[in-house]
């Protein structure tokens, strides 16, 4: 049986434009998952970090568009401490929020939130979420 | 010793006892927080794309400023956000001369940032000053006050903008120790609240909330103490949720260690503890620190 290693162009789409935008080597990722075992929203994600990155690699850009990974990381950093080959994953994480938010979709939405809300909110929630979730 | 002070969005607005009270430990410790004139937001949180020099340019206008209108070298946050998005993106222009070209090129109406400012916070800068110059200044001691340190994320990652062991912080307990406090240590103390989550996701910031504090209860702390608004929210207002959620839940009072300070320093009419979502003056009289 033949086996090929290797990834067509169609499937390289995705994986260039997040490397391109985050400056990070995703292909360098071997699946150790401590990305994942380190991210304290790992528990509300679809698929974990190190899936998502293994989704990239294949090209699985639908995968990932289901997903709510990208849009509950909170930037903490910690998977991008923790990985061992270097990967700034959070990077890669809003790599994948601006594919999608570069296309004039905008995941908050900010008449959706409610007047008593806003009266509570801190202007530190309300800017880094409006910089995080709309383009 | 003078030093540029950037307040940020939040310190003038929700976070005003933090404000207040870190200016007036920093007065009793001998700096004047000098604040910088014409600052804008920083926009809170750093941009991670390589090709998004837009969302760089709030934090580099505020540094370009302090370089020339104040002439200074360093500037001090007291909010860890503010400190972090400003700290990475000095050091983004700083290791690329093309894009800080670019940049200023575009805010034509600033004179050009050379990448001479340091941005620091205000934990950085009260440690320069040293915990026993700190004891000197304490005039009610904190006695038999369990601590609970909360750095979160910004203060210590990325690792090259960290104030401290990234992974194992201590500042904040050197300073609340000199104050005469205990301190307790909990494995929560660098993991993330859930930030701006807050907004989109916010049973997983209920969640976060309920396990840091309930981590701290249970390790036998009394009071979490932390530096940043936005952390300050999700832990102390949010438990109100964790509480409605929750039977049997415990409320524990989150301040600004500033306010602490400032309390240990005889200063409590700059605590602003009446501004706190969780009363913490029945604890704090009960531990006889306050006059009922």
């Amino acid at each position: 049986m033949e086996l090929k290693i290797g990834y067509d162009d169609k499937n390289l789409a995705l994986m260039k434009e997040v490397e391109e935008i985050s400056g990070q080597p995703v292909m360098l990722c071997y699946q150790c998952g401590k990305c994942s075992s380190s991210c304290p929203m790992a528990d509300d994600m679809d698929y974990l970090p190190n899936q998502v990155m293994k989704f990239i690699q294949i090209g699985a850009t639908e995968k990932i568009l289901e997903g709510n990974t990208p849009w509950i990381c909170a930037e903490c950093f910690n998977c991008t401490v923790e990985c061992p080959k270097g990967i700034d994953i959070a990077a890669v994480m809003e790599a994948l929020r601006l594919s999608i938010l570069r296309k004039n979709i905008d995941v908050l939405r900010i008449e959706s939130i409610a007047e008593e809300e806003i009266e509570d909110l801190p202007p530190i929630a309300l800017v880094a979420a409006m910089r995080k979730l709309t383009g | 010793m003078k030093i540029p002070y950037f307040p940020g969005c939040t310190l003038k607005a929700t976070a005003k006892s933090f404000e207040v009270s870190g200016i007036a430990v920093g007065k009793e410790l001998g700096i004047e927080f000098v604040e910088m004139p014409r600052w804008n937001c920083c926009g809170t949180v750093y941009s991670l794309a390589t090709d998004d020099l837009m969302h760089q340019l709030a934090p580099v206008r505020n540094l370009a400023v302090v370089e020339s209108d104040m002439e200074e070298n360093r500037v001090v946050s007291f909010c860890s956000m503010c400190y972090n998005t400003l700290r990475q993106a000095n050091n983004l222009v700083i290791n690329d001369p093309e894009k800080l070209k670019t940049i200023n090129e575009f805010m034509d109406t600033e004179k050009d940032y050379r990448g001479g400012v340091e941005p620091l916070h205000l934990l950085q800068v009260l440690g320069e000053v040293g915990t026993k110059e700190m004891e000197k200044r304490v005039k009610k001691p904190l006695t038999g006050l369990k601590l609970v340190p909360y750095y979160g994320c910004t203060l210590v990652r990325p690792e090259d903008v960290s104030i401290d062991d990234p992974r194992d912080p201590s500042i904040m307990e050197e300073i609340m120790k000199a104050m005469g406090a205990d301190i307790i240590d909990i494995e929560y103390k660098t993991e993330c609240c859930g930030s701006y989550q807050t907004i989109t996701n916010r049973d997983a910031v209920v969640e976060r909330t309920r396990k840091i504090i309930e981590s701290a209860r249970e390790a036998g702390g009394d009071v979490i103490i932390l530096s940043c608004p936005l952390c300050d929210f999700n832990l102390e207002d949010r438990q109100r949720e964790v509480r409605e959620k929750y039977h049997g839940f415990i409320e524990m009072p989150v301040l600004y260690f500033t306010q602490l300070m400032a309390l240990a320093m005889g200063l409590e009419d700059k605590a602003g503890f009446e501004g706190n979502q969780i009363d913490p003056r029945p604890l704090l009289e009960e531990r006889g620190l306050l006059e009922g």
